[in-house]
């Protein structure tokens, strides 16, 4: 199952030069960029892995595409993302945030449904991916 | 829709990057002709060389230098226009000279050219030194270096006193290892920085012997001579004039005998050494004005006269005095 999560995820993946593009409108706004990955994409993990710390006073997107190079030769069965944290007052948070890299293969989730008390349906979504330790994750889709 | 592009300060975002060679319209006839002048480029490329004649006194072999650089640059560029066989140019360079000489002036002048001729996206400089670049324990200074290459990505990184990143009396220091990195980054086709190396003559010569990797990457060497005494005092005649300053005549003649003393003397800095020698004038002369008669008009604000300049402790005989630096 194909995830999608972030900005532009419904539109076909974006090449290197487009994300490229998109880092450079992120530094022209002053937003410092910084990546993270994981092999569990739960919707509800939100605190994904830091590759690094922000990178700060950049005014090109090279040192940017080069460290996701390097991350997705590190971790080539996990998913990363970027993300552009602007730290004006009043707004102090994650300005925009896509997926860079993901793994050949995705098992993807199924949604349980569970009986709570007074006959109320529970529901929770569950990652097939998990199925498998942490690290392990994705390994045999690895080429 | 807000567009940042609009906000950026001059330069940061405009005129568009371009790749070097125009391809788009695909290889051109054979017999066709394109007007080397005429290329809105060359336009670019004309005005910064003009502004560097202009603003630079002296130099002549540098200037000489950089317009050979930008010709062939030019050259290259309307090669690609006919499909002709257009390798990316080596644009790394090396600036040996003694201190005060006008490297980094040069190196600004140069990202300009090389943007115009699109080489570069931005015409910036990032200056670093040795600092920037080596850690200071072991798995620092990759890190460290590719943070400068990352900030000075798209335009030039000048890397000053380039030969103290090299030690050859501490076989475990980590200078060798920036030097490999900026090696990488120098060779590699996606590189998109033009790195520039700085420094004195003598000792760029014994860092480039004992790296020959990297002098034999290193394609243009420019060699920046010491200026003579007329040279400096049109610097420091420049220099007034963009401070609404001036000399009276006995102070011309004053500082013209102050230039030949202190070139004499140890650890002078051609253009910086004017430059501070006039600062110092310009404190003289405020001392003198407020200790005056009070009574000042916009002449006398703006004159410099024989005795500020003869204030400087260079007029005084250092074997009398003993001093050690009579600049300071």
């Amino acid at each position: 199952m194909y995830l999608r999560h972030g900005s532009f995820s419904y539109l076909p993946e974006l090449t290197d030069d487009e994300i490229a593009a998109q880092i450079r409108y992120a530094l022209l706004n002053g937003w410092p960029v910084s990546l993270e990955y994981t092999d569990d994409p739960h919707p509800r993990n939100v605190y994904w892995e830091m590759w690094g710390l922000p990178m700060f006073d950049l005014t090109e997107p090279d040192g940017v595409l080069r460290e996701i190079d390097e991350c997705r030769a590190t971790f080539p069965g996990h998913y990363i993302r970027m993300l552009a944290y602007d730290a004006k007052l009043g707004r102090q948070t994650i300005m925009m945030s896509f997926i860079v890299h993901r793994p050949a293969r995705e098992p993807g989730f199924r949604l349980d449904r569970g009986e709570g008390s007074n006959r109320t349906q529970r529901y929770s979504v569950y990652s097939y991916a998990t199925e498998t330790p942490s690290g392990d994750r994705y390994r045999r889709d690895v080429r | 829709m807000y567009r940042p592009e609009a906000a950026t300060v001059n330069g940061a975002g405009s005129p568009p990057a371009e790749p070097a060679p125009d391809e788009s319209a695909g290889p051109l006839d054979a017999r066709s002709t394109i007007d080397l002048r005429a290329d809105e480029a060359a336009e670019r490329v004309r005005s910064v060389l003009d502004a560097l004649d202009a603003e630079l006194v002296g130099l002549a072999g540098v200037k000489r230098r950089i317009r050979e650089t930008a010709a062939l640059l030019m050259v290259d560029r309307a090669r690609a226009r006919f499909g002709l066989s257009a390798s990316k140019p080596s644009l790394h360079m090396s600036f040996t000279g003694g201190p005060g000489t006008g490297k980094t002036t040069v190196a600004l002048r140069m990202a300009e050219i090389l943007h115009a001729l699109g080489y570069l996206r931005v015409p910036r400089v990032y200056p670093v030194t040795r600092d920037d670049l080596v850690g200071q324990f072991i798995g620092h200074t990759a890190p460290k270096t590719k943070e400068a290459l990352a900030r000075a990505a798209g335009g030039v990184l000048f890397i000053d006193e380039a030969y103290y990143l090299y030690r050859p009396d501490n076989e475990r220091d980590y200078g060798q290892e920036a030097i490999e990195i900026l090696l990488q980054e120098m060779e590699s086709a996606r590189g998109s920085l033009v790195v520039i190396f700085a420094g004195y003559e003598d000792r760029m010569e014994t860092f480039f012997s004992s790296n020959p990797g990297l002098s034999s990457r290193v394609a243009h060497h420019i060699e920046f001579e010491d200026y003579t005494t007329g040279e400096l005092a049109e610097i420091a005649e420049l220099m007034l004039t963009r401070d609404d300053y001036r000399l009276s005549e006995q102070g011309r003649a004053a500082f013209l005998e102050y230039l030949d003393r202190r070139r004499a003397m140890p650890r002078f800095a051609n253009a910086r050494s004017v430059r501070n020698a006039l600062e110092r004038a310009r404190l003289r002369q405020a001392n003198r004005l407020v200790a005056g008669h009070g009574q000042v008009g916009r002449d006398d604000l703006m004159l410099i006269t024989e005795q500020d300049v003869r204030g400087s402790r260079v007029f005084i005989d250092p074997l009398e005095t003993g001093l050690e630096d009579p600049a300071v």
